[in-house]
């Protein structure tokens, strides 16, 4: 099982979006994919597609400007 | 199967392009299946160092207008249209180009980045990929 890292912060639509789709896609089953961005957006339509998807959201923490949104393939 | 979305692009403005891709990665990046017919002036954006061309569609002031909105583009954090296509085609996503727009315009295939062109059709296939989408958009 791996943690793979995705930054995306500074980034804007659809970046993050589109970055955590292609982590997932390269992920194993099982693996946590961890992405940190700053796009306000993003953080919520980030968990709509990974429930559309059906995968595993495991948390979403905000930091100052920063936010980290964890989730199992 | 998955949902699909279809996506015709009919204009060539910059903006439109981006309106096109930004969609596009983000219908592919919610897990839907996604083409884009492009026909008429949107195809000019499929020829070799063609997509970043087009100018704005609304206060371009012959060029002064479309530079400065890269500028706060690039300072907004915002991808190019090249790397949105990159995007698009990596996630799976399927360009189609119009083959009677190059036949009416003359183009040829080899002035076409034939390398990101999923296949060379018509209306029929549009249809057809069309009438199984759940959203369909004419830009």
């Amino acid at each position: 099982m791996k943690n793979i890292q995705v930054d995306c912060i500074n980034e804007n639509c659809p970046v993050p979006l589109v970055e955590t789709r292609k982590a997932l896609q390269k992920a194993s089953q099982g693996d946590i994919v961890e992405i940190k961005g700053t796009h306000s957006s993003s953080k919520k339509e980030i968990p709509m597609a990974v429930k559309s998807m059906g995968y595993n959201l495991l948390s979403i923490d905000q930091n100052d400007d920063i936010w980290t949104i964890k989730i199992q393939k | 199967m998955a949902e699909k979305t279809t996506i015709i692009l009919h204009s060539g403005e910059m903006d439109k392009a981006y309106s096109a891709l930004i969609i596009a990665n983000g219908a592919l990046a919610m897990g839907m299946d996604v083409s884009i017919f492009f026909t008429f002036w949107g195809l000019e954006r499929l020829k070799k160092n063609k997509l970043e061309k087009g100018p704005l569609s609304k206060m371009n002031f012959f060029g002064i207008g479309k530079w400065l909105i890269k500028r706060k583009m690039k300072k907004s954090g915002v991808a190019s249209l090249n790397k949105l296509l990159e995007n698009f085609i990596e996630l799976g996503g399927k360009i189609l180009a119009c083959d009677m727009t190059m036949e009416i315009m003359g183009i040829d295939k080899d002035d076409m980045r034939d390398e990101v062109i999923t296949e060379y059709c018509a209306v029929g296939t549009y249809i057809q990929e069309a009438r199984e989408s759940e959203v369909t958009l004419f830009i």
